[in-house]
């Protein structure tokens, strides 16, 4: 899967291209003077309901270079984090439990069935509840979100572990709780850092939900804001600094991803010395 | 004197879920002194490792009783080492601190483990390989790392499940010649599992035939007399080589062509 650089810095100019087509038609189309209104009757309507690019742009530049979209974002981060880690040990604890707990794991199958098969965002409005308007009720909604893709990668995780490796452990002296360490947990950690992308992700959805549905402070509870004005180019504006954090988080996990995961063989890499 | 291992008969049967039996092994007796290299050859499929796992304790069979060094085995067998036949190294785990894991699990002190496992990677030639994951390494690298891993716990009983079954002939070669090396320079008590009689016999003090599967039991056992040192690939060539070859294979060739049948009936 390695092309050459050339190929690769080709790939990338188009790619910039294509970005820089799509913003030129959707300005042009917004545009209230560039083209006849075609389908709308006034000239007006276009940029009323898809916002133009100018102006969002305009927008996010004004909330970075003014600061007031800092302590929204801080606090969005914040829940996507505490919801990203909470989830995880949460996950990786009951994963690890059920899946060695053969009678635990039979008792409570259905339980996990149901609340894995139930829409989790309709808790939101109970956490708002129970939790308060504050971070709480996010990072509760992106823990919900989080913690049944781990807990399932570690369920596998675990059930997965090599018959050979494991008897071979044990022969070596391994005790139980020295199994768990060094066979279980590096085996189950494997299977949850091949779904940190999607576990970061949801707890991004979550903190991001938790905000739109009722907030006083955060990225998502600006969107609500300017919807709520009929500020489309805001809106976008909002949309655009979530994607391109979202897009943040994912190259963070990958790096992550690289250096955790060094004793795995990697797709096109060869073994020879 | 008391035999290292002593194998008193045992049979194995597996019941399975709707309520079959398979009898792997049956009234097997078995015995190995201190410092002997037992080479057990058997048609595919005629209970090898399962006699194996009974040794090493992984595996309780359904008669029969094992005693090591005159001690009734209860659980796993802590003073017997075992290489798998497929990959048992830790992934997770670079080639020294594979061969550290032992150490480490009996809370030997970190920097000692780490020397003698630095000395045992040197000893079966993987001095610079230490920081590789085993993904890294090639087969034979693979299992020299965990022939290390093994043998840095000095266990008094070696037990090994067709080791080099999935190297090439000449990576093969070279391990059973590094196999005897290692061996000689410490000799302790053997149990090599093998389908390929050649190995057996170049490797072996002793050469015992299993019969077919199901209930396989011992159906010969000879006494190997070529000299030592060997090396495996020159010995081949030597008349006493062929002639013990063609003795053990006799015995051997009727239960190879049974288990042949049988799985063409299945």
């Amino acid at each position: 899967m390695r092309g050459s650089s050339s190929n690769k810095t080709a790939l990338r100019f188009w790619q910039v291209v294509l970005f820089i087509v799509l913003l030129a038609i959707w300005h042009v189309a917004t545009s209230p003077t560039l083209l006849p209104p075609v389908y709308f009757d006034n000239p007006h309507k276009a940029a009323f309901f898809f916002g133009e690019p100018l102006k969002v742009l305009a927008r996010t530049w004004e909330w970075f270079s003014s600061g007031t979209i800092y302590p929204h974002l801080w606090v969005t981060l914040l829940e996507t984090v505490l919801a990203f880690v909470i989830g995880t040990v949460l996950g990786m604890g009951m994963g690890l439990w059920l899946a060695l707990s053969p009678l635990a794991s039979a008792l409570l199958d259905p339980y996990i069935k149901a609340l894995n098969a139930m829409p989790r965002v309709i808790l939101a409005p109970i956490f708002a509840v129970w939790f308060g308007l504050d971070i709480a009720s996010k990072v509760a909604l992106g823990v919900t979100l989080v913690f049944f893709i781990v807990f399932f990668n570690v369920y596998q995780g675990v059930r997965e572990v090599s018959y050979t490796v494991l008897a071979n452990a044990r022969i070596l002296g391994a005790s139980e709780r020295q199994l768990l360490r060094h066979v279980y947990v590096p085996s189950a950690m494997s299977w949850v850092f091949a779904s940190l992308h999607n576990s970061v992700g949801l707890a991004f959805v979550g903190a991001v939900v938790g905000e739109y549905l009722g907030s006083s402070r955060g990225v998502g509870y600006l969107i609500l804001q300017a919807e709520g004005t009929f500020d489309i180019n805001s809106v976008f504006a909002g949309i655009a600094v979530l994607t391109a954090f979202a897009l943040l988080l994912d190259w963070a996990v990958s790096l992550a991803e690289r250096r955790l995961l060094v004793w795995q063989p990697r797709g096109g890499e060869t073994e020879k010395m | 004197m008391v035999p290292a291992l002593a194998l008193e008969d045992i049979t194995v049967t597996f019941v399975s879920r709707d309520g079959g039996r398979y009898t792997a092994i049956k009234e097997t007796t078995l015995q190995v002194a201190p410092g002997e290299f037992v080479s057990v050859v058997g048609p595919t499929g005629c209970g090898k490792s399962t006699l194996l796992n009974v040794a090493v304790g992984l595996l309780q069979p359904s008669a029969g009783r094992i005693r090591v060094f005159g001690e009734s085995l209860a659980g796993l067998n802590r003073k017997a080492g075992y290489l798998f036949q497929t990959e048992a190294l830790l992934p997770w785990r670079t080639a020294l601190q594979n061969v550290t894991a032992g150490l480490e699990f009996r809370k030997t002190d970190a920097s000692q483990a780490l020397r003698q496992a630095e000395s045992w990677l040197q000893r079966v030639g993987l001095g610079g390989f230490g920081a590789r994951y085993p993904h890294q390494l090639s087969g034979g690298m693979r299992k020299r790392v965990a022939l290390a891993q093994t043998l840095i716990l000095d266990p008094e009983i070696i037990l090994m499940d067709e080791p080099f079954s999935a190297l090439d002939i000449q990576t093969r070669q070279l391990m059973e010649n590094e196999l005897l090396e290692l061996w000689s320079a410490n000799r302790k008590s053997v149990v090599f599992i093998t389908h390929d009689l050649e190995e057996a016999i170049s490797l072996s003090d002793r050469v015992v035939v299993l019969s077919a599967g199901p209930a396989s039991r011992p159906i010969g056992e000879y006494q190997i007399d070529l000299p030592r040192p060997r090396d495996v690939a020159e010995i081949r060539l030597t008349p006493r080589f062929i002639e013990l070859h063609g003795l053990i294979w006799r015995t051997m060739k009727s239960e190879v062509l049974k288990s042949y049948a049988r799985q063409q009936q299945q």
